[in-house]
Formats: C-alpha cells, sequence, structure tokens
C-alpha cells in the first residue's frame, strides 16, 4: 500500500477519507514501512466494509492487518442495530474466537531447561496436534449442546481446571446466549471428536521464557504476575471444526440472503444480515456457540498441559493470566460522541483490549488493563501487551505478526527438518507431526512482531508490558 | 491440470480441464494439495457426494466445502475424483484413504472454501474452477 494514497493524522495513525459508497472513513493504525507493506487487497477490502450498512464511526485496521476475505485480518468494524446495522459471518471469520492463552508456570525458565527434551516430548504425546488428530473427549448429542451452552465453565464443572480460571477468560469464560440450535448437524459432527485437539497451521502450544519486562509496564507486569526470566505457556486455537463449519454454513446463508435484504455486496465475501433479522440472530447465536467451543477447547487443552507439568515439573503451578479471542463479533457497549451506544464489535484477526478501570476487567488486574496476547511465530517472539485509555478502534488490537509470504513460498525456501535442527541449535525444541507444516510456519514467513506491537504501542491501541521467546513448541 | 495461486495468508486453488467436471475434479485435486502430495494417496475407500447451488460458482464452494467436510468428520484425503455436472446439481464420487500421518506428513488443515477470487468460467483454452480456501 502506498502511504502516500493515504492521509497521515498521526505517526502511526493513516487514514482514507469516506468516498463513493462508503459510509465512514477507514484508520489505519501502523508505521510507514508496515503500511508500505500491506497488500492493495487490505485499502479495497477495509473500504468495501466501509460500505456496510449501519456501520459507526470508521473501519479500523490493525498494524499487523493482511489481505483476508471479505474484511481485511486485521479489520475491526462496529455495528448499530437501531442504524440498520449488519452481522457479517465473513467479518468474524471460519475460525470463530480462535484466541491465545497465557500461562504462569511459577517456574524460572533455567530450571525448565534441565528437563527441557523430556517436557517437549510429554507434551507432545499429551496435546493431539495437527490433520487428523482427536481429542479423548468424546461427546454425546446433549453434553455437546451442554458444552456449547456452557463454554470453560461447562469444562471446569467437568474437572478440567479450576473456577480461578474463569475470572481470567474474557465473558467470564462463558459467552451468555449462545443458541445450540442454531447450530448445524454438520458442525456438530464436525466437533464430535475434535474436543481438546490443538488443530494445525498456525496453532501451537509453546513454552516461553519472559526476557524483558517494559520499563514504563512494571506495574502492569507486577499485577499480570510476569517477572523476567519465568516461563509462560501459550496455547493459540480456537473452535476447531465446529467453528469452521458454522462459518461455512453461515457464509453460504448469508450470501444467498443478501439480495432478499436489499443490500448490496461490493463483494460476496461481504455476506452480511441485519442485526435484526432473523438470519443475524441465528448467527449471533451459533458464533456465540461456537465461542463456547474456543473457550472449552483451550480449558481441556490447559488441563493437559497442567497434566503433563504435574508429571515432568512437580514443582509448577500453571496459573491462567488470561484468555482473549481474535475472530469475535461481541455486543459492547461504546461512547460515541457523547453517546453510550449498543454495538455490535467485530473484530477479525484483532484481539480486545479494553483499558484501565474497564468494567469487564478482572478486579486484580483493572487498574492497569486487560492483557492483550500477541503470538509470533516459532523462531522469534510473543508479547504481552495491556489495553490502554482513551480508547481506541473500539478498544481493540492487533493479533499476532501476520504472514509475511504464502505457504508456498515457505515451502519453496524452507525445509521442516532443517529449520527443526536449527531452531534446536538456538536453544528452541519443536515437535510437529508434519515438517511440511513446519516449514510452511518457518519463522521467516511472518511479519517482524516487534514492528507490529511497536506500533500498536505508538497508535494507543496497547502498551507493551513483557517480550516472551520461545524454548518449546508443540505446533499442529 | 492444478496449480496454487498466490493469497497472503491462505490458500489459492485453481482447477482446469477441458469440461466443467474436469477442472472441478482438479481444483479438489488442488485442495488435497493443500494438506499433501496427491500422488501419495491411494484410492481405498470411495466416498460419495451430492451438492448443489444457485450457479456454477457458488457450486464449486460448496463442492470444495463438502470435501473439507468429508475429510474431517472422515480423517481421510482423497486423490481421484469422479464429478457429474448437471443444472448446478453435482454428483461425485471421491476416492482416497484415511490419513497415515508418518506416510502423508499433512500440513494444515482445509477450514472451508471462501468466495475469495471465486471464479468458474469457459476460457479459451478450456474450463477454469478457482477460488481461496482459509487454512
Amino acid at each position: 500500500m502506498n502511504p502516500s494514497e493515504l492521509i497521515q493524522r498521526e505517526d502511526t495513525t493513516w487514514e482514507i477519507p469516506q468516498h463513493a459508497a462508503m459510509h465512514v472513513p477507514v484508520r489505519i493504525y501502523a508505521s510507514e514501512s508496515l503500511v508500505r507493506d500491506m497488500d492493495d487487497k487490505v485499502r479495497e477490502q477495509a473500504c468495501n466494509v466501509a460500505t456496510l450498512p449501519g456501520i459507526v464511526e470508521a473501519v479500523h485496521v490493525m498494524p499487523d492487518a493482511h489481505w483476508g476475505y471479505g474484511f481485511p485480518i486485521g479489520g475491526v468494524a462496529a455495528f448499530d442495530a437501531a442504524a440498520g446495522g449488519v452481522i457479517s459471518a465473513g467479518g468474524v471469520g471460519f475460525d470463530i474466537s480462535c484466541g491465545v492463552r497465557c500461562l504462569l508456570t511459577d517456574m524460572h525458565a533455567e530450571e525448565l531447561t534441565r528437563v527441557a527434551s523430556r517436557l517437549a516430548d510429554a507434551l507432545y504425546a499429551a496435546i493431539p496436534a495437527g490433520l487428523g488428530s482427536t481429542g479423548r473427549v468424546r461427546l454425546s448429542a446433549s453434553s455437546l449442546d451442554d458444552m456449547l451452552t456452557g463454554g470453560a465453565r461447562w469444562a471446569v464443572d467437568r474437572g478440567f481446571g479450576t473456577r480461578e480460571d474463569l475470572e481470567r477468560i474474557e465473558e467470564h469464560g462463558q459467552m451468555l446466549h449462545a443458541k445450540p440450535a442454531a447450530v448445524s448437524d454438520r458442525a456438530k459432527r464436525r466437533q464430535r471428536d475434535e474436543m481438546g485437539t490443538l488443530g494445525s497451521g498456525n496453532h501451537y502450544l509453546e513454552i516461553d521464557r519472559v526476557v524483558e519486562i517494559s520499563s514504563n509496564a512494571e506495574d502492569a507486569a507486577a499485577a499480570f504476575g510476569l517477572r523476567r526470566g519465568d516461563a509462560v505457556v501459550l496455547i493459540h486455537c480456537g473452535s476447531r471444526g465446529l467453528g469452521h463449519q458454522i462459518g461455512t454454513d453461515y457464509l453460504r446463508d448469508m450470501v444467498v440472503a443478501a439480495a432478499g435484504f436489499g443490500i448490496q455486496l461490493p463483494d460476496r465475501e461481504l455476506a452480511c444480515a441485519p442485526i435484526d433479522s432473523e438470519l443475524g440472530r441465528s448467527y449471533l447465536g451459533a458464533s456465540r456457540a461456537a465461542t463456547n467451543c474456543a473457550f472449552a477447547n483451550r480449558q481441556i487443552l490447559t488441563h493437559l498441559a497442567r497434566e503433563v507439568f504435574e508429571e515432568v515439573v512437580p514443582a509448577s503451578h500453571l496459573r491462567l493470566l488470561f484468555d482473549v479471542s481474535h475472530n469475535t463479533c461481541k455486543v459492547e457497549d461504546h461512547v460515541v460522541d457523547g453517546a453510550t451506544r449498543q454495538l455490535y464489535v467485530h473484530r477479525k484477526g484483532a484481539t480486545r483490549a479494553f483499558g484501565p478501570r474497564h468494567p469487564d476487567v478482572p478486579d486484580a488486574l483493572r487498574a492497569v488493563g486487560q492483557p492483550v496476547i500477541i503470538g509470533g511465530s516459532m523462531g522469534t517472539a510473543s508479547y504481552v501487551l495491556a489495553g490502554m485509555t482513551p480508547e481506541r478502534a473500539w478498544s481493540s488490537a492487533c493479533h499476532g505478526a501476520g504472514r509475511a509470504m504464502s505457504r508456498h513460498e515457505a515451502t519453496r525456501r524452507w525445509r521442516g527438518r532443517t529449520l527443526v535442527d536449527d531452531l534446536a541449535k538456538g536453544g528452541i525444541l519443536i515437535r510437529s507431526p508434519s515438517m511440511r507444516g513446519v516449514a510452511e510456519e518457518a519463522p521467516g514467513a511472518y511479519k517482524d512482531v516487534s514492528a507490529v506491537v511497536d506500533a500498536a504501542e505508538a497508535a494507543g491501541l496497547a502498551r507493551k508490558v513483557a517480550r516472551l521467546e520461545p524454548m518449546i513448541v508443540v505446533k499442529g | 491440470m492444478w496449480e496454487h495461486f498466490h493469497h497472503g495468508a491462505d490458500v489459492g486453488l485453481r482447477g482446469r480441464g477441458p469440461t466443467l467436471e474436469h477442472a472441478f475434479a482438479e481444483a479438489a485435486r488442488a485442495l488435497t494439495a493443500v494438506v499433501t502430495e496427491p500422488e501419495s494417496v491411494r484410492q481405498t475407500l470411495a466416498v460419495p457426494i451430492e451438492c448443489s447451488a444457485r450457479d456454477d460458482e457458488l457450486l464449486l464452494v460448496e463442492w470444495l466445502n463438502s470435501l473439507v467436510y468429508e475429510m474431517a468428520t472422515r480423517r481421510m484425503v482423497f486423490s481421484r475424483f469422479d464429478v457429474r455436472i448437471e443444472d448446478h446439481h453435482l454428483t461425485a464420487t471421491a476416492w482416497g484413504e484415511p490419513v497415515d500421518v508418518a506416510h502423508h506428513q499433512p500440513a494444515v488443515e482445509p477450514k472451508g472454501a471462501t468466495m475469495t477470487a471465486l471464479r468458474v468460467a469457459h476460457e479459451a483454452d478450456g474450463w477454469i474452477a478457482q477460488t481461496v480456501v482459509d487454512v
């Protein structure tokens, strides 16, 4: 994207003014070099989103944005039902409520290096990862519906984790008003064997070392329980086959129904329905069920990781710092022109990032803001940020590094086995069922995550708290 | 003939052939190639597939999504596809085998077919069927 075609409002804030059929402008939060590296399709897709009915204020584009389908990945848009606003399956994506959680271990990373190889092997054996893997939790039709309603709370009730975990998950681990009846039989069938599985692609469970605490964020680090040198666990995965099938089902239904709603779509992938319609309400209920599935899935994986740690490192104690989702549509109150309005905020490849004093941030963290967990690649770094005030982009921040090249190009440039060996020499142990999968996820295939979080901080989206570097990575 | 075309985060699939049916079958092989080498997949099991849509482009999306569903729920990969299409209604048989992790080295799992870069058309040198799948 050519920065000279944008209006620069601040160092890291750029604008595409409202024009043609757009109802609102587009705001891009990024450094000039990140803007330059963004695909022109990001601009085209963000401008298309700005034409949808009932959109409020602006389309916001995060620093890690890239070409998606319909919405750009890293796109944030809010709609008002009272203004004829819409809800979009393409605006959430296929992997509904895909997200990352961070667990504190109460262990210094050095204490784990002695058992690193054993720990990596044990985690790889315990965590079902990769295409074709199955979970050990099999659900009957009625228990599946209970899970879709109960989320992580359902999982905790069955012994996967603790009550304390629930306070450290968005929505307290249970998305209310989920509608299992709005989820197709095919979606439920796809989930039957996939509870407690990691998935593949960019999904992972990793152990990281806290290598740096930002000097101006020591208050947040203390509140989060992050100390330099400590080991933490990150789990990145989503709503598995159930979420993918809900995305598939409703994308199709919304494409077919759009004309009947009188919605002119500049791109079929922007398929949407009025929030105040049966189809819109049905999708919202189904996507909430998928969010509960993602919560439950990450909760079961947490339990499996805890079992491994108890066996290999008995002195450890895995406490959940926080769990964020980054493919969501959530109903939130925001102040617009001095008035509080209820908005349907779509975040596609973007993380909610509530600032200090927000009532939805857990009590123990409220003074410093919500933790925002940014997963990087398996060879570079991840970050923990904290939400800021005043809120920008509907209190949203980036979600990861973002891919810099296609999977095909990555496999042309790298060999999985060589990557695994090279990373091992640098102290990073990779365990994966697929060497081709490792090559596709090569660290060099991703953008510079540090540049992304620097831009997020400079733009006032979220402030840096800690930098994490990987020690052990289980890849799907 | 099939190929993958560039899409930053996901994968573009393109099938070409002398008929619409051939192009759909080749697009399906391109889908398999997201996961593993189609040549590595033995044809030991046959799975019937049927779907329809209001036009051939949406039919391509339905076809690929039907395959994603069968791959996910049967834990299979496919390498041969006999496709028949009449009035935007598709019936097909897909041959393949259960996923064998050591043998297939499955890479990324397709989540669903999108409508990005979706195109089904008859060109001078035959039919083309393409779209992007989310992985």
